[in-house]
């Protein structure tokens, strides 16, 4: 458990994150509070000959609410999120998920950027982004650009950043309605066995709209536009919850590993989702 | 105002026997004080780290060591080649097997070591196994122990004749050249003869799973030759250092007067740090090839992967009984998985431990096991993890076969234990399968338990639950896990257990200071035990010094009397014993002392808390404090000078702890996550010595057994990998993960002990797996289930449900 030999970066500035990035190419990686890259580099999975910390960069840490939007930096960590009284009463489902992701010691160095960009299935915010629609905002030696939260998970640690390119901020749109955040995992710490994150708006009886994410399921993130859809203008009842679960069930595409075999994670999967369509229902 | 102290207040004066004096040791603990195997740094000191196998069963036709020896800062690449001179790339197992030091032309485990690297730090020890190129020609792999009994794959080839016959082991012969051993108790032939006639007969095959104890700090040593006086010190985290300074005298041919064995504040060991590893061999001869102290320290992989398994038992059992429920007989047989190499920790005359305890709590009255030692390609192990030797295995066993009767004769199962337990006035109580059962008293501890918790109430409850669930209702089942155990600890006398001969006594050695404190030396080593709070409350009680000014000391060779060191509860029954004799002994020159300065006659003079009084006279006494300075101030006649004992204990018997165990838990059917809502333990650990350090060993074994119970498990794929190497996939529990216990007790004090004391650390974790596990079979019995194998995960569990038709 003792990495490979590597050259330490800690810029002060995002031009010189670019600059080590642009100097190292692939030899390169910046590192956010390091909870993912750092075990791999002890196991001598990741080879990073230079290690780029991205914690003397300013205006990372930066949560910003608008009248439209949510800004959150990338460095800013779980603890942050949970501790934030303004982020609890308008986007409630961070602080539930950001709650059951590790345990506190772990909650305290992870950060929202990289655990969104390191692209690990088993990681519980790109499946959160996805059912709030977020965008990310990554910049590069051609400067910014964003790329919505649905549209930037491709494969397994595989992401439409750029190698080049550094995650700065996540945006959210303000969300509305009911919402839940449901994971089984088997002990703290654990990724999910299946989690579920649910957005949806009610209008009179009827549901309005509608956003579900599966989480640990795939090898991505799983946005599931059907299952949203089958929710919507209807009064969320049995039929809608079975057709939501079906729907999602064509979406994923689980393996097995120690928290169990492909038939139980899809049970699960169904179980979970359901539960969290009629929390985030009766919040609604 | 108080002006009179008073015979209470001189008792409460003491902190001794009985009373919750706060630990000692917490205070060094909780400010990071400790001082820890890793937290050993000498001048000079190189750091030595393993090359490990990938594979699980593989021929090494090379090792290229070159490329490694560039690395800044290594010194050397050992590997078997370099150990064979010396004789040391083999060494003997706890189990009369030898293991390889360093992989000497194959590998059978993943994990297993193959070469040593040794450089001035950790950093360059790792850079250099990167460099260290071995060429495999992998072998088939054998991780299942049916398959491996009628594989023509040869596992061991230096256990096989030339001629291919295959010579008997050291505990008899080999059926097979994967075979290890059969080892066998009780009646054969009457047991056959008793089941085959019976009214009534149940069956069933468990799987006891392959789990490891973990504790927080590692397997480590330092090693340090000083080649100028020919004198080693070896640092390390060993549960038995005087043991393994006899194995390294023994191994290494430097004698034993040269060797120092330290152990010092040790993290855990659970088992885990009985046996000897090849991180202490290549170390000790590292530092002697470069002069230098070496430190090896395993980091968490290596833990789980490597040293010392546990359980990993296939049983099968039948258990017959009349239609009202009375046990006739038990028959056990059990195969055991023990890896490439029989490295299990047990009393010489015992593989398979004290696994012949299996007949439980229970007037069995024939009875017969049979076990099957075997190698697969696994790691060596087999360790008494938290418990005494497979009494876990063995209590596990009886308590399902418990159950699976109960459900075979459709009876209540805590009233099939009622029905069948020893009697009170049975004790000493000789079981079929050969031990005799100190003292006991069962039905008060169990009726007991059963009322603390409304037994009545919660089947009435769970009752209800089921037709709830039936009518749709709920989702969750309740289950009520029940377990009855009887330990079998404190070993052990010395006619029919030994380590590598040496004989299982205990010893206490103790000095009196002049001004009425007193230092006490022990052969056991703590690990969390809290042996320097515990052994100065009894020593408080026999000798009348406040515990407060006792030092307790262990863990140094060169200082404590010898001893076979802290593991299957046997620090208390063994140590503990020859610690109150030790104390008696200066009790009785104390005595003399006193009647000299009272000038009455010896017989004139009793003990009484803190001092000797003339009898019929409290008024004239002396304190223990005053006899303790006349022992170093005044010429006695007839008596020496000083104030000192040692005491050699060889217990008589073992000591047999019992308790009674319920657990509730609710069960959700469609993920399978399982939710303790309450669990009672009830322990009978004989005298109590400190009330709240047994609650914390309680609260501490029931953790371990929840883990084992519901996830914990070392798992290998097909291939022979290692599948739960990390504690990502290792159950280690959380508070979080853990429910409120609720403690109580009875008392049995044992009759052959000192004090009476019969060991506790083990039992909550020996009672309390087939609690839990009961629990979720139970919850599942209404729907037919009878036995479904440890550990119980959510998607073991969600399986359960799934088979017995309950997701649809």
């Amino acid at each position: 458990m003792i990495p490979a030999a590597f050259e330490y970066h800690r810029p002060q500035d995002m031009a010189g994150v670019l600059a080590v990035l642009e100097e190292h190419g692939d030899d390169a990686r910046v590192m956010a509070g390091g909870h993912s890259l750092i075990p791999m580099m002890k196991l001598r999975m990741a080879d990073v000959p230079h290690l780029i910390d991205l914690q003397d960069v300013g205006g990372l840490s930066d949560i910003e609410i608008g009248d439209d939007s949510i800004r959150i930096g990338a460095m800013v960590t779980q603890a942050a999120i949970i501790d934030h009284d303004g982020l609890a009463s308008a986007a409630p489902i961070l602080r539930e998920a950001a709650l059951q992701i590790a345990d506190p010691q772990v909650r305290y160095m992870g950060t929202v950027g990289g655990n969104v960009a390191n692209g690990d299935p088993g990681n519980d915010m790109p499946g959160l982004m996805q059912c709030l629609d977020a965008v990310f905002t990554v910049v590069g030696p051609d400067g910014e650009r964003d790329i919505p939260a649905r549209d930037f998970y491709e494969a397994a640690y595989m992401t439409a950043r750029e190698d080049d390119e550094v995650l700065t901020r996540v945006t959210i749109p303000l969300p509305k309605g009911g919402y839940a955040y449901e994971k089984q995992k088997r002990k703290i710490g654990d990724y999910a066995t299946a989690a579920a994150a649910v957005q949806i708006v009610k209008e009179g009886g009827t549901c309005a709209s509608a956003a579900i994410a599966m989480t640990n399921l795939s090898d991505t993130p799983v946005f599931s536009e059907t299952a949203g859809a089958a929710l919507v203008g209807t009064s969320v009842d049995d039929a809608a919850l079975k057709a939501a679960v079906a729907a999602m069930l064509d979406d994923i595409d689980p393996t097995e590993d120690n928290r169990g075999p492909i038939a139980f994670k899809k049970h699960v999967a169904g179980v979970i989702l359901r539960r969290a369509i009629e929390r985030a229902w009766s919040r609604a | 105002m108080k002006d009179e102290v008073t015979r209470e207040d001189r008792v409460a004066n003491l902190k001794g026997m009985g009373c919750s004096r706060k630990r000692v040791e917490d205070a060094r603990f909780t400010q990071g004080k400790g001082n820890y195997v890793d937290d050993i740094k000498l001048d000079g000191m190189l750091f030595g780290d393993f090359v490990r196998s990938p594979y699980a069963h593989a021929r090494i036709k090379s090792i290229d060591t070159s490329a490694a020896l560039e690395v800044p800062g290594v010194l050397a690449v050992l590997t078997a080649d370099d150990l064979r001179p010396l004789g040391l790339h083999w060494m003997p197992t706890l189990a009369g097997d030898k293991q390889m030091v360093l992989a000497d032309g194959k590998v059978l485990f993943q994990g297993q070591e193959v070469a040593f690297v040794v450089a001035e730090d950790r950093y360059a020890a790792a850079d250099g196994i990167e460099l260290v190129e071995v060429d495999y020609e992998e072998l088939p792999v054998i991780v299942d122990p049916f398959e491996s009994l009628k594989s023509d794959v040869v596992l061991r080839e230096d256990l096989v004749a030339e001629d291919g016959s295959i010579p008997a082991g050291a505990h008899g012969p080999r059926k097979h050249h994967n075979h290890i051993f059969t080892w066998e108790a009780g009646d054969k032939d009457t047991t056959d003869e008793v089941i085959a006639n019976a009214e009534v007969v149940a069956e069933e095959s468990m799987y006891y799973h392959r789990t490891h104890p973990c504790p927080l700090e590692t397997c480590g040593c330092v090693a340090s030759m000083d080649k100028v006086n020919g004198k080693l010190t070896l640092w390390g985290t060993f549960q038995a250092p005087h043991a393994i300074r006899t194995v390294v005298s023994l191994i290494s041919g430097i004698e034993e007067h040269n060797i120092r064995v330290i152990s010092p504040d040790i993290g855990g060991g659970f088992g885990n740090k009985v046996g000897a590893y090849p991180g202490y061999v290549c170390s000790v001869v590292a530092s002697i090839v470069t002069g230098k102290p070496v430190k090896w320290i395993e980091d968490r992989m290596d833990n789980l992967m490597t040293t010392a398994f546990a359980r990993d038992y296939w049983m099968k059992g039948q258990i017959s009984a009349t239609k009202e429920g009375k046990i006739t007989g038990l028959k056990c047989h059990v195969t055991a998985d023990h890896g490439g190499f029989d490295a299990c920790a047990d009393p010489t005359k015992f593989p398979a431990g004290f696994m012949n305890i299996c007949t439980g709590s229970y007037d069995i009255p024939t009875a017969h096991l049979e076990v099957d030692g075997v190698y697969t390609n696994k790691a060596p192990g087999g360790v008494s993890y938290r418990c005494s030797f497979r009494v876990t295995e063995a209590v596990y066993f009886i308590e399902r076969m418990i159950e699976v009767l109960a459900i075979k004769l459709n009876m209540d199962a805590a009233e099939l234990r009622r029905i069948n337990f020893i009697r009170k006035e049975q004790f000493p109580y000789t079981a079929a399968l050969g031990w005799e059962y100190d003292s006991g008293d069962y039905h008060t501890a169990w009726d007991k338990a059963l009322k603390a918790v409304d037994y009545d109430g919660l089947r009435a409850e769970q009752a209800q639950r089921v037709e709830d669930f039936k009518a749709g209702k709920t989702r969750k089942l309740m289950g009520i896990g029940l377990s009855f155990f009887t330990e079998i600890v404190g070993a052990g006398p010395v006619k029919n257990c030994d380590i590598l001969g040496l004989g299982m006594f205990d010893s206490c050695e103790i000095r009196i200071h002049p001004t009425g404190s007193a230092i006490a030396r022990l052969g056991t080593i703590s690990q969390g035990q809290g042996h320097a709070t515990t052994f100065a409350q009894i020593l408080a009680s026999e000798i009348g010094l406040p515990a407060d000014s006792i030092t307790i000391e262990e863990g140094d060779t060169d200082t404590a009397p010898y001893g076979l060191g802290t593991y299957g509860s046997r620090s208390t029954p063994v140590a503990g014993a020859a610690t109150a004799m030790a104390g008696r002994k200066i009790r009785a020159k104390a005595q003399m002392i006193a009647a000299y300065l009272l000038e009455v006659h010896d017989n004139d003079v009793e003990f009484d808390v803190d001092r000797f009084v003339v009898k019929g006279a409290p008024e004239k006494f002396k304190t223990m404090k005053e006899i303790a300075f006349a022992a170093y101030n005044q010429a006695i006649p007839g008596i020496e000078p000083g104030l000192e004992a040692v005491s050699y204990y060889d217990p008589p018997n073992m000591t047999y702890p019992f308790g009674a165990y319920v657990c509730v838990m609710d069960i959700d059917v469609d993920t399978g996550v399982p939710e303790i809502r309450r669990f009672y333990a009830l322990d009978d650990c004989g005298t109590r010595i400190n009330p709240m350090i047994i609650e914390g060993q309680v609260h501490g074994g029931l953790t371990e057994a929840l883990a084992v119970a519901l996830g914990q498990e070392i798992a290998y794929d097909d291939m022979g990998n290692v599948k739960t190497g990390t504690l990502m996939d290792f159950f280690l529990p959380t508070a979080w993960e853990v429910p409120n216990y609720e403690t109580d007790f009875t008392v049995t004090p044992s009759p052959h002990h000192p004090i009476g004391a019969k060991g506790v650390g083990e039992s909550p974790h020996v009672g309390g797996v087939p609690c839990f596990s009961n629990a979720v079979q139970d919850a599942f019995r209404p729907f037919g289930n009878t036995h479904t194998n440890m550990p119980h995960d959510h998607w073991r569990i969600w399986r359960t449900a799934n088979e017995l038709g309950l997701h649809d």
